[in-house]
């Protein structure tokens, strides 16, 4: 098993969700969620289905709202003011578990075009940037292809780098490795890994706990909509406080 | 409690509240749905005033509507200058609208059991969850229709029914040595029982015989129906053919295919009609003289056949290339591929596109008016309009005719919608 | 014993024909073929006999003769005395008419009904689903009659606008709006309106020409220019200017009444209106199902991606919706218009005299030149429908999206 990475946290706070609550109609799917987030934090969301995981990274960028309660990513608080909706955007990168990439652009015009388009950031400027985060990514060569004709591990690195063209503080990853197979899950997840190394926040809802022992500074698990649990990944697969964290974690290391 | 780098463990499981009263309920649906911002109250409030505005205008037309006069004067008399509707037209008229007006009346419970029984059999064939049996009707049922419609002895349709009966059988018996021989012995072994049939019915004329009824008396939206279904049945099996043909590897097959569909896709039906009108006689051996709806059917079905064609076409491009190479890996045959592997799963994708195309025949059917037979637009325009009884009284005919037709052709695309709903839960 | 030995040692036998996968599709074509021959040599016997008997051959000379009627809506000099050539010509440039009007007024209608279908608002969403299915499940003939009887019935006569307190007005003095069509003004060109005219296109070509550039500037600077405004600046000011320094050289000769009837300006009959009005509004019903699906499309994750990335929604939908949606709105947007070209001649239920009308219609009435009549108008409509699927086909090859 990999070293477990050791890197600084700093004090500044990135994410603060106070009392929130969300409901999709009459379902209450979010409950009381309390969360803050420290600059550099590594953050893993895991839960049973349906237990409100994703929908709570994606009220954090505004994808879905919030009824109750408050959200302050950065120092800017989330309402349904449009100006600082667009801010926090810019802030906060998102990778989702369907890549999403844009198919009727190439690579390199996926990820130049939202730089161009909302950062106002000249054409060539803004491809270098591109070429730089895809060689990070480590498929500079095929920036002039498109995204069909990528494997599925090549285009979610691809929406990796599409992210961080915005330079965002924070990354949001929902199931990143649950639509791969198995034999691409690595190379997503060693990117991820790079990205941890170099220093960013990350918040990320995934069933990876071999990543979640590796990286991450706090395990969170969810269920029915609300945080059940949460410690250091050491203390909370060796020794799980809840009875119902106890089941999920014998479901998921069970095999 | 806030989780910083500290550890949390929740005792107490939260339970779940509803949401507050902004949130929920007929208050919030109308804040989101009809209000939610500058424009759309703006839209809302424009379309209140338009359906309120179209209501007062049509509403006392309506609810003042006579149903009981003989002329459309006699309407206006008993109106005496209210704005209001001339029902009694339909109320008058309706044997008319519904058979045309040389169907004899006498007969009409001839074609009103025939449209019953069409719904028999057609309910196994669109509910696949109805005994298999009453297949065995739905196939009988062509024949049975043709007797009740058309009249004559009832031999003549029993004739032509066993005749297919023992197509079927000989080809069945010969059809695992091989395809070609067993349709030839099939249609020869039909054709020389329709002849021997033919003779026993004209000896016997009047077994069972209903009163003859030549297709020209024919009318009203029978004939729109009759002419749509059959066009649709004989269509189904040609089209299929076209598309196969469409596709083969045969160069010569494949054009005519190619040339017979693109140039049926590329004309409107009414230069096909007129086809039927005037010149397709000329095609025929001299002295011959085909009935008008008979020349009409075909041309119908050559115009459904090549659309069909195209959607079944569709269908077969659907299928993955390894559903084809799976079928001959296992040692099946053209026909036997067709049959058993490709054709049920084409045929199965293309339903909603062969319901569509199916429907948009119907309302084509309307088109026969216009070479003066006299469907249910014929009737309205011609014998209808022009009576000094009735003229001047557009909008209760057309709105009626307009009615039928969308009260059909709705039921039918739901039906579709639901058949679409249906495959995909099987195909999972 | 390898393979080719035992190849050269097969001979040929009869029974290889049907048996051998080389031969097999050879005996098959030859028989189709020998029977398309036989099927086709029977109808054509049949149809010189027919022919004989009946005293008539197959001649298109009747083209060449003078037609004997009038057609009231036409787009270029003719008369009773024209030949049934330029009667055709007549009827051609009518069809073209009709179908041009009507796929323009068509793909207004179903765009916004498509796009309205998907609104937020609920009821404008259930009116416009109203809309389309009662417009999608009646017969489009119904449809030409009943518009055409609303005309009639509801739109007045020219001698209403007679007199000192007219029952009807003309609309700002200049169109009036009759049951017996539509009375335009008429644009009459003097001298310099060539001028006008192609700073008109010129300034079209600017716009295209602005955006292009604006869009260069963003890719190099990173500077956003406002197009909106200053495109349609662009459209209308220097045709504006032009056409007021040349002292108005485009005027208009306005309808007016003079006894019963409208004389000058630009009489647009009612069958033209109401056909092309049954035709526009009854596909379009097909058009806006076609679009919503469209944009329906589009995966929701692309537009939650985009969002993500900090995109507005008017760049979101025009960067990212619409490029995909109109893939697969386009094809069969083609094909309605198609449609509405084919549909055009049941112009013989109002009236109006398009090629059916004239060709299929009067022509082959009076000549009695059934089959080549019908011939010549099954020609003219393929070649339309021919060369619209080959414009398709263009299209389609040029925007596939690339995949492995």
């Amino acid at each position: 098993m990999a070293e477990k990475l050791k890197l600084e946290v700093s004090d500044e706070i990135a994410i603060k969700v106070e009392s929130m609550n969300k409901w999709f109609g009459s379902f209450h799917v979010l409950r009381d969620i309390d969360l803050t987030v420290n600059r550099g934090e590594r953050i893993v969301v895991c839960g049973p289905s349906g237990s409100g995981k994703s929908t709570l990274i994606r009220c954090i960028n505004a994808l879905e709202e919030h009824q109750t309660g408050q959200i302050i990513v950065d120092g800017t608080e989330l309402t349904s003011d449009i100006k600082n909706i667009d801010r926090i955007r810019s802030e906060v990168g998102m990778v989702f578990q369907h890549f999403n990439l844009f198919p009727h652009l190439s690579i390199l015009e996926n990820c130049t075009l939202a730089p161009i388009w909302v950062r106002k950031i000249p054409k060539k400027d803004a491809e270098e940037t591109a070429m730089h985060f895809l060689e990070k990514v480590k498929i500079p060569e095929q920036a002039d292809k498109y995204p069909g004709q990528l494997s599925g591990g090549q285009q979610q690195r691809v929406a990796i780098a599409r992210s961080l063209c915005m330079r965002p503080r924070i990354m949001l990853f929902d199931e990143p490795t649950s639509a791969l197979d198995p034999e691409m899950i690595k190379e997503v997840l060693d990117t991820m890994i790079e990205l941890a190394e170099d220093g960013m926040t990350m918040i990320c809802v995934t069933h990876e706990m071999g990543f979640a022992r590796q990286v991450a500074n706090r395990v969170i698990f969810m269920d029915d909509g609300q945080i059940v649990e949460q410690n250091e990944p050491e203390k909370f697969f060796k020794n799980p406080q809840s009875d119902r964290t106890k089941l999920f974690l014998s479901q998921i290391l069970g095999h | 409690m806030s989780g910083d780098n500290n550890s949390f463990v929740r005792k107490e499981m939260i339970s779940e509240r509803i949401p507050p009263a902004a949130e929920r309920g007929l208050v919030k649906w109308v804040r989101e749905n009809l209000f939610s911002s500058a424009f759309n109250t703006i839209m809302t409030l424009v379309s209140l005033w338009f359906i309120y505005s179209l209501v007062v205008a049509a509403a006392p037309w309506f609810l003042n509507g006579i149903w009981d006069a003989e002329t459309v004067r006699e309407c206006y008399d008993l109106l005496d200058g209210k704005s209001g509707a001339c029902f009694a037209v339909l109320n008058e008229r309706f044997p008319q609208l519904i058979y045309g007006f040389k169907y004899p009346s006498s007969e009409y419970w001839r074609p009103n059991l025939a449209s019953v029984l069409l719904l028999v059999a057609l309910a196994p064939i669109l509910f696949r969850k109805l005994p298999r049996r009453l297949l065995a009707f739905s196939a009988v049922y062509p024949f049975l229709a043709f007797w009740l419609i058309w009249g004559g002895s009832i031999l003549t349709s029993v004739s032509a029914f066993l005749g297919c009966v023992i197509a079927i059988v000989c080809y069945s018996r010969f059809s695992s040595r091989s395809f070609a021989i067993a349709v030839l012995i099939s249609l020869i072994a039909a054709n020389v029982w329709w002849i021997i049939g033919g003779y026993i019915v004209d000896l016997n004329d009047s077994v069972l015989a209903l009163k003859d009824v030549p297709s020209r008396d024919l009318g009203g939206f029978m004939l729109n129906l009759l002419l749509g279904t059959i066009a649709v049945c004989l269509s189904i099996p040609l089209g299929i053919a076209l598309a196969l043909g469409r596709q083969s590897d045969m160069p010569i097959i494949k054009w005519i295919c190619v040339f017979f569909i693109e140039f049926i896709r590329g004309v409107p039906l009414i230069t096909l009609l007129f086809v039927a009108n005037v010149i397709l006689a000329f095609f025929f051996p001299p002295g011959t003289s085909l009935d008008l709806i008979l020349r009409v059917l075909i041309m119908m079905t050559f115009f459904n056949a090549a659309y069909i064609a195209e959607v079944v076409r569709g269908g077969l491009a659907a299928l993955s290339k390894g559903q084809y190479e799976a079928a001959d890996s296992i040692g099946l045959d053209y026909t036997q591929s067709m049959r058993f592997i490709i054709l049920p799963q084409a045929l199965k994708i293309s339903i909603p596109g062969i319901v569509n195309v199916s429907v948009g025949m119907l309302k084509d059917t309307t088109l026969v008016s216009i070479i003066s037979m006299f469907d249910l637009v014929g009737m309205i325009r011609g014998p209808i309009l022009s009576s000094t009884d009735w003229n001047g009284v557009y909008w209760e005919l057309f709105g009626a005719a307009a009615a039928i037709f969308f009260v059909i052709c709705f039921s039918v695309s739901k039906y579709s919608q639901w058949l679409e709903r249906q495959l995909e839960t099987d195909r999972r | 014993m390898n393979t080719s030995e035992l190849a050269r040692r097969d001979k040929f036998q009869f029974s290889m024909l049907l048996n051998d996968k080389r031969y097999r599709s050879y005996t098959f074509q030859f028989f189709a073929l020998f029977i398309l021959i036989c099927a086709m040599a029977y109808l054509g016997k049949n149809l010189l006999e027919n022919l004989a008997a009946a005293g008539l051959n197959i001649s298109y000379s009747f083209l060449g003769e003078p037609s004997g009627y009038d057609i009231n809506q036409r787009l270029i000099e003719y008369n009773s005395q024209s030949t049934h050539l330029r009667a055709s010509i007549v009827g051609v440039l009518n069809t073209l008419l009709v179908a041009f009007l009507g796929c323009i007024a068509a793909t207004f209608f179903g765009v916004t009904a498509g796009i309205l279908r998907l609104s937020n608002n609920w009821i404008v969403a259930k009116l416009m689903m109203i809309y389309v299915e009662i417009f999608r499940n009646v017969p489009v003939l119904i449809w030409i009659l009943i518009i055409h009887s609303v005309f009639l019935a509801f739109l007045p006569q020219p001698k209403a606008f007679r007199g000192e307190n007219p029952e009807a007005t003309m609309l700002w003095d200049a169109f009036a709006f009759t049951g017996r069509g539509f009375y335009i003004p008429k644009p009459v060109f003097n001298d310099g309106s060539l001028i006008v005219i192609i700073t008109f296109i010129l300034s079209i070509i600017g716009v295209f020409a602005f955006r292009y550039y604006a869009r260069q500037k963003l890719y190099s600077e990173g500077k956003l220019l406002e197009t909106r405004w200053t495109s349609v600046a662009i459209f209308f000011i220097p045709t504006i200017l032009i056409y007021f320094a040349l002292g108005n050289p485009i005027t208009l000769e306005y309808p007016e009444l003079k006894g019963f009837n409208f004389k000058g300006g630009i009489h647009a009959r009612g069958s033209l209106i109401s056909l092309w009005f049954a035709l526009s509004i009854y596909t379009g019903a097909f058009i806006a199902e076609v679009v919503r699906a469209g944009i329906q499309s589009v995966d929701k994750g692309q537009s939650e991606a985009a969002g993500a990335l900090g995109m507005r929604p008017n760049f979101i939908m025009n960067l990212v919706i619409l490029p995909q949606a109109l893939r697969v709105i386009v094809p069969p947007l083609i094909s309605f218009y198609l449609n509405i070209t084919k549909n055009s001649s049941l112009a013989l239920a109002v009236g109006y005299m398009d090629i059916t009308g004239t060709l299929g219609g009067i022509t082959l009435n009076q000549t009695g030149r059934a089959i080549e009549a019908v011939l010549l108008l099954m020609l003219f409509y393929l070649v339309i429908s021919l060369s619209i699927s080959a414009i398709m086909n263009v299209y389609n090859r040029s925007i596939m999206l690339k995949e492995r």
